[in-house]
């Protein structure tokens, strides 16, 4: 970690032209100082600001000038101070010299480090560059730039500027002074190590201000072979590698609350048991790995593997050269590398550059198959495609993509377009409506113009998860804040920018009516939803739902319960309140009759369930509000099949104590008198209830008292 | 989701170490599973060669081992499908329903090395055993393929059709399997077979044929065929069934079917609020990997069960379930909970929202990141989805432009660039790539490192290759081109049918992975670690006396590149890039290499004198007579340098090596 410490200074400009840019240039670098503690967390950051109200820097002190330079914090380790220091920058009214501050920058990183070249030495400069430079005593600004670069370089300490000039304001503030200085630090930036960006938007401050820092680390060095008897000495470095959100540890807080010393971390042990006798723990020299060959596992030792596995030699080849049109961009398949020419190396640094070239000109790219390590197990095939450099002191080189092998592919048929049936095929109208879109909603409104071009789009979730962590760092119970508005740019249009396409995009809507879908039966959420949220004021909701709406311990059900919940199915935790939340979705057929089933089927099981009636009560409520669900929905014939059911099943049966308890509670067949719908009277009601229908039944069973699930089967039958 | 039962797998902790698509996948694969009847015609055509180029092999044989090496692919990537083989027109019978002319090779079941090893050997002993039926034709008064359905789809019984896909696989060079039916029973023969594969494909079982010709005969499906096959996808119109007449397609078209075309994901692109488009996400492309390994017990070549259990380091007690995490952050452990992680990931409620349209240029070749995902428009959830979308499709591409969409559906949001694919078809119309957007991954700032400007130098700026220079590199390029190939579909017994593509060119021979169509051909081209892998546990498992030998296709061809004309193009590139004199350098600097550094030298020399010391002693003397211990170090050393020992250790380590070197 020490090896590769970086030392930063980070100098920012707060002059009266920056104070509107001030809130987000804090956010960048507190962003910048997060993950430093999190990632890199022996790295030391000084803070410079410029265009300050006072001077305070040892420059000053020693040799005078350098006026309105404050050192805020000397180099020193990164710290949640630091953090807190950079939440926010105060808004002074000095003028704002960045020449000064760049000098007070590198005399900070020479007093602490020494000149020499070693170590990673950076200086961050944000400004809008709108106040002049001071002139010299001597000489003219260019060559001061000149001396600066030049000392810069010989430290070898990268400048990286980031001058923010946001797109609206772009022309209306173009002053002399602006259009000098950024002629300057351009000329800066092609003297020294590091980049300057232009960040047009708050969006693109975030993302300009780099937080990581790698220390680059070659996958291959050595020869490229162009054919057997040429080779290129290149290098190889990753262009991209995706940075994920640091892995969480497990915490344990077992450690009494006293004890200081606790390290509150979690040990994982793995145990590998075995399957025929789960308590016999397999010693790791007893373990054989094996991989599944049909229904039989292959055992294959570890050294059988390494013998029998496939060599590769270590080295890369170019296969040929072919159109670029032949290697379509969706065939990359992982993470991009970079093919630089071995530094220093003047005949490889030519070769490449004159196959660089000619490829551009041809429209050419190279197939290379590659193997990175010796011993590495695998072949990897890749592109490449020319990177012309567009700087002097840079090398051309080639970007490298892995593509992939049979086995990466599936083919998929998908039918043509064409053969889309003619609703489908866009008519001159709606093909017109489609190009305004494509064409007006565009994101290079001029050449070099690039809204969120990837190289200055922060990801916004890593920027939001360190700021978190900030917050939680100094309050624990802070909560997750809302999406920054500059980071909301990234995932959703600008209002504005929307704004003025309202025509085009409403053209658009117009021309393709695209409908939202009523889900098919298997009941999709979404749907359901949307239909409550329409139905939430009809009066039908609460009509049906009134009665139904008491609940077992008498307490209403709230218009919350039921929406907030989306009661979809009669669970078996609170069957009765998820059944007439149910019904009281009158809106549609099939949710009544869904509602009724299932709490048949949670009857039917509570009483399979059933151990010495402990469930008996339960299924009773059910059957109750089943009933009840019955008449209000004029279903009568849904719950006198089910008693009937009920009773061939416990009448006379080893659950005849439930019937039992049936007829104390007066659970009658629903007559006619209560449902029209009926075609029970209420006598005959009445008489179900008592056993007059099937007493006979009734009575030959009742001796039986363990009938088992064969006969209750042949009952069910006859 | 439960991120508590098995936290060290969570995928929000782990932050997505792999593709969000994956974990999808694999639910899909296991739960949807194929049953397979491979129905082979036996019939005497069968046993002729498919065209007379290829003399030695019967499309029978062809079949069989192309059945085999299916199964061989099938065992390793969804060894959860179960198969039968079963051929038909034989003399003998075997099956339960009695039915002439089926022979039913091998029930319905998971397969297996032995299955697999029985239809290599099929061929040995079948006219023995099996027999090809030939009836005259007056004597045929029974449809053998309606026998053959009959049997094949009570094979099919077993099992539900919700998770199951049955299919009958028909493979048969006889346009007309009724031609030698008896006349009388013609018709009626002919329509109860069709009738029979409709009922089949009725009941979910889809019946596909796999057609070969006969020696100078195109298989003409419209004879008999065309009328019961039906296809089987409403995607798949005019692409299935105009099988080819050669055996590598045949292997091709297998393969394809390996991955079930299944929809990763149903998603909607916001266009602006209330103006969504639905789509279907597909992974066309994941790279493929060996499969897991699991732990046996080698004493019983029993599974083993993997218990994980957590210790807290304070207590050394056992914890059930750890739920709380932390971030160091600045020496302190600031906690952290699922639900606040979710919320940090949740930047917003819309899947996939359109942002604006770039110019295809702007899509830098380096911004990638994974395999892209493969869209295409569905009409379920939205009526009027597929329309917008061929309008939208149909811009870009005329526009040559791409759409910048933020992907928030994930547990990784990103930003993607949506690039409109054209389809794409080969000279039968087949389908070489389908229409549709892919979409791609975009990097971060973060994730993008300035390395080419790592050894940016502002003092001595880089050489640029010179114009003249320039065109010998392009003349070179020329010679190692890859577009002038013609393709060749070659047969590899080693491995099955392979398809290997040749180019040849006017000047140079190269075997190489060519491009078909814009296909690349990578398609055709194997990962040689994978295939070897295979191989190995085929063998294994195969009781197979000899490993395969896996080609290696990837290597260039070399022998087209040491060719006269590549060589010469080659020198005078290198001539004129390198100068006249690098041979000479690069000569010398071999010959100062051989030679060794000054370091290598003075080694050499210490040990020339080790060995002129260590031969003034006799060690086997000294050992016999337990004199060595007398020796000092540097003594002893003599001998471990003259011997090219190692020489660390304390006294006693030198000693133990010398005698184990000298075998005492």
């Amino acid at each position: 970690m020490a090896r590769n410490k970086e030392t930063l200074v980070i100098l920012v400009d707060i002059g009266p032209s920056m104070h509107a840019h001030l809130e987000y240039a804090a956010k960048a670098v507190s962003t910048l100082v997060q993950r430093k503690i999190i990632h890199r967390s022996h790295d030391e950051v000084g803070l410079v600001l410029f265009g300050a109200n006072k001077t305070d820097n040892e420059l000053a002190l020693e040799l005078g000038g350098y006026e309105d330079v404050v050192v805020a914090r000397p180099i020193a380790v990164v710290s949640d101070e630091l953090a807190r220091a950079v939440d926010r920058f105060p808004q002074e009214h000095g003028t704002s010299d960045f020449l000064d501050a760049i000098v007070v920058g590198l005399d900070m990183i020479v007093k602490k480090l020494g000149s020499a070249s070693k170590g990673n030495k950076r200086i961050y400069l944000i400004t809008d560059a709108q106040s002049a430079v001071r002139d010299p005593e001597e000489g003219t600004k260019l060559e001061q730039v000149d001396i600066l670069a030049n000392q810069l370089q010989h430290c070898n300490i990268s400048l990286d500027v980031v001058v923010v000039q946001l797109r609206d304001d772009r022309g209306k503030l173009e002053s002399k002074a602006s259009q000098e200085n950024e002629f300057l630090l351009r000329s800066f930036s092609s003297q020294t190590k590091g980049e300057l960006v232009i960040a047009d938007s708050y969006t693109t401050l975030l993302g300009a201000v780099k937080t990581r820092t790698v220390s680059p680390t070659t996958l291959f060095r050595g020869d490229m072979e162009l054919t057997p008897n040429m080779t290129i000495q290149v290098w190889v470095y990753k262009k991209v590698s995706h940075e994920r959100l640091p892995t969480l540890r497990l915490y344990s807080d077992l450690a009494p609350r006293t004890d200081a010393s606790a390290t509150h971390q979690v040990k994982m042990d793995s145990d590998y048991k075995s399957t025929i006798d789960l308590d016999v723990s397999i010693a790791p020299e007893q373990r054989i790995k094996a991989y599944k060959y049909g229904p039989q596992y292959v055992p294959i030792s570890a050294t059988e593997e390494e013998a029998l596995n496939f060599k590769t030699e270590k080295g890369l080849k170019i296969v040929g050269f072919t159109d670029k049109s032949n290697v379509p961009r969706h065939y990359y398949m992982k993470e991009a590398n970079v093919f630089i020419p071995e530094p220093g190396n003047e005949r490889s640094t030519v070769a490449v550059s004159c196959l660089a070239r000619g490829m551009e000109a041809e429209g050419k790219v190279a197939i290379v198959r590659c193997i990175w390590r010796a011993r590495q197990t695998n072949v990897v095939l890749g592109v490449l495609t020319p990177c012309l450099a567009g700087e002097d002191s840079v090398a051309d080189c080639f970007y490298f993509n892995i593509i992939p092998f049979s086995e990466d592919l599936r083919e998929f048929a998908f039918a043509s377009f064409k053969d889309r049936p003619a609703a489908q095929q866009p008519t001159r109208l709606q093909q017109e409506a489609a190009d305004a879109l494509v064409q007006m909603m565009d994101l290079c409104p001029s050449v070099g113009d690039e809204i969120l071009q990837p190289e200055k789009t922060v990801n916004p979730v890593l920027l939001r998860f360190y700021s978190f962590l900030h917050l939680k760092s100094v309050d624990p119970e802070a909560t997750v804040p809302p999406l920054d508005d500059a980071l909301r740019r990234i995932t959703e249009p600008d209002e504005q920018f929307l704004q003025k396409m309202g025509y085009m995009l409403e053209t658009f809507q117009e021309q393709f009516a695209l409908t939202h879908n009523a889900q098919k039966e298997n009941g999709d959420k979404k749907f359901w939803k949307d239909r409550l949220e329409g139905d939430e004021e009809k009066p039908g909701l609460l009509e049906g739902g009134e009665e139904a709406m008491q609940v077992e311990d008498g307490k209403p059900l709230s218009l919350d319960f039921l929406t907030g919940k989306k009661v979809e199915e009669v669970g078996s935790l609170n069957p009765v309140q998820d059944f007439e939340a149910l019904l009281a979705r009158r809106d549609s057929d099939k949710w009544v009759a869904k509602a009724i089933k299932e709490i048949k089927k949670i009857i039917i099981d509570l009483l399979d369930s059933a151990y010495n009636g402990n469930t008996y009560e339960k299924a009773m409520a059910c059957l109750e509000a089943l009933r009840k669900g019955c008449v209000v929905q004029e279903e009568p014939s849904e719950f006198n099949t089910f008693l009937e059911e009920i009773a061939t099943r416990c009448r006379g049966k080893r659950q005849n104590d439930f019937w039992e308890l049936v007829v104390s509670k007066n659970i009658t067949l629903i007559s006619q008198e209560e449902t029209p719908d009926s075609n029970v009277t209420q006598e005959e009601a009445a008489a179900f209830l008592t056993g007059g229908k099937s007493s006979a039944q009734g009575t030959e069973a009742a001796p039986e008292e363990e009938v088992d699930e064969i006969d209750a089967l042949l009952d069910d039958v006859i | 989701m439960d991120w508590y039962s098995q936290p060290q797998q969570s995928a929000l902790f782990l932050d997505d170490e792999e593709d969000p698509d994956a974990p999808n996948d694999e639910l899909e694969v296991t739960s949807s599973k194929e049953f397979i009847i491979y129905l082979v015609d036996a019939s005497p055509d069968m046993f002729l060669p498919p065209n007379e180029e290829e003399n030695s092999r019967t499309t029978f044989a062809t079949v069989v081992s192309g059945i085999a090496n299916e199964l061989k692919t099938r065992i390793i990537s969804r060894d959860t499908d179960e198969v039968g083989v079963c051929f038909f027109n034989t003399r003998e019978k075997k099956n339960i329903q009695e039915s002439e002319g089926v022979y039913v090779f091998s029930e319905l079941g998971v397969p297996s090395a032995q299955l697999i090893r029985d239809l290599e050997r099929v061929g040995e002993n079948f006219e023995k055993d099996i027999g090809s039926g030939s009836l005259r034709a007056v004597d045929v008064r029974e449809s053998m393929l309606y026998n053959a359905l009959w049997v094949a789809q009570a094979m099919l019984r077993t099992g539900t059709s919700k998770n199951i896909l049955k299919r009958i696989y028909i493979f048969t060079n006889n346009d007309d399997p009724l031609e030698n039916t008896n006349p009388l029973v013609k018709a009626d023969l002919r329509r109860t077979t069709i009738q029979r594969a409709k009922d089949a494909q009725d009941l979910g079982i889809g019946v596909e044929l796999y057609p070969f010709n006969r020696p100078g005969e195109q298989f003409n499906v419209n004879i008999f065929y065309s009328e019961m096959i039906q296809v089987d996808d409403n995607d798949e119109v005019g692409f299935m069934t105009n099988a080819s007449n050669r055996f590598a397609d045949l292997a091709d078209q297998m393969r394809k079917k390996m991955f079930k075309k299944r929809v990763v994901r149903k998603m909607m692109l916001t266009i602006t609020k209330g103006v969504e488009i639905g789509l279907r996400s597909y992974a066309m492309m994941r790279p493929a990997t060996t499969g897991r390994s699991i732990w046996l017990d080698s004493k019983s070549n029993s599974p083993l069960k993997i218990e994980r259990s957590y210790i807290c380091a304070d207590t050394g007690s056992l914890i059930t379930g750890p739920t709380k995490r932390y971030q160091e952050y600045s020496g302190k452990k600031v906690l952290l909970n699922t639900d606040e992680i979710f919320d940090v990931k949740k930047i917003t409620n819309v899947q996939l929202q359109l942002l604006g349209f770039k110019p295809l240029e702007c899509l830098r070749d380096y911004y990638n990141l994974r395999p892209p995902t493969f869209l295409y428009p569905d009409d379920e959830a939205i009526s009027g989805s597929t329309c917008a979308f061929i309008a939208i499709h149909r811009s870009m591409i005329n526009l040559q432009k791409f759409a910048l969409a933020f992907y928030g559906g994930t547990a990784t949001p990103q930003l993607v660039a949506l690039v409109a694919q054209e389809e794409e078809t080969d000279e039968n119309g087949s389908q070489l790539q389908p229409p549709g957007i892919q979409m791609i991954y975009l990097p971060y700032a973060d994730d993008i490192r300035p390395a080419e400007k790592y050894h940016a130098d502002n003092v001595i700026h880089p050489k640029r290759g010179q114009e003249d220079q320039i065109k010998q590199a392009v003349t070179l390029m020329r010679k190692l081109d890859l577009r002038d190939f013609t393709v060749y579909q070659i047969q590899n017994p080693g491995n099955g049918a392979r398809a290997i593509l040749r180019m040849s060119s006017l000047f140079v021979k190269l075997s190489i992975c060519g491009i078909i169509g814009s296909v690349l051909t990578c398609a055709l081209m194997f990962m040689p670690a994978l295939q070897r892998h295979y191989a190995i546990l085929q063998a294994l498992a195969l009781e197979e006396e000899e490993l395969p030998e896996v080609k290696d296709e990837t290597q260039p061809d070399e022998e087209g590149m040491k060719s006269g004309p590549v060589v010469s193009t080659v020198n005078q590139f290198k001539v004129s890039v390198y100068g006249a004199e690098y041979e000479q350098e690069m000569a010398e600097a071999e010959a100062a290499k051989a030679k060794g550094s000054a370091a290598a030298q003075k080694r050499k020399a210490a040990s020339e004198n080790a060995s002129k010391e260590a031969s003034q002693y006799d060690w086997n003397d000294l050992a016999d007579s337990g004199k060595l211990k007398d020796l000092t170090v540097v003594e002893l050393k003599y001998y471990l340098s003259a011997n090219k020992l190692p020489l660390s250790g304390k006294k006693d380590v030198l000693l133990s090596r010398i005698l184990t070197h000298l075998g005492k």
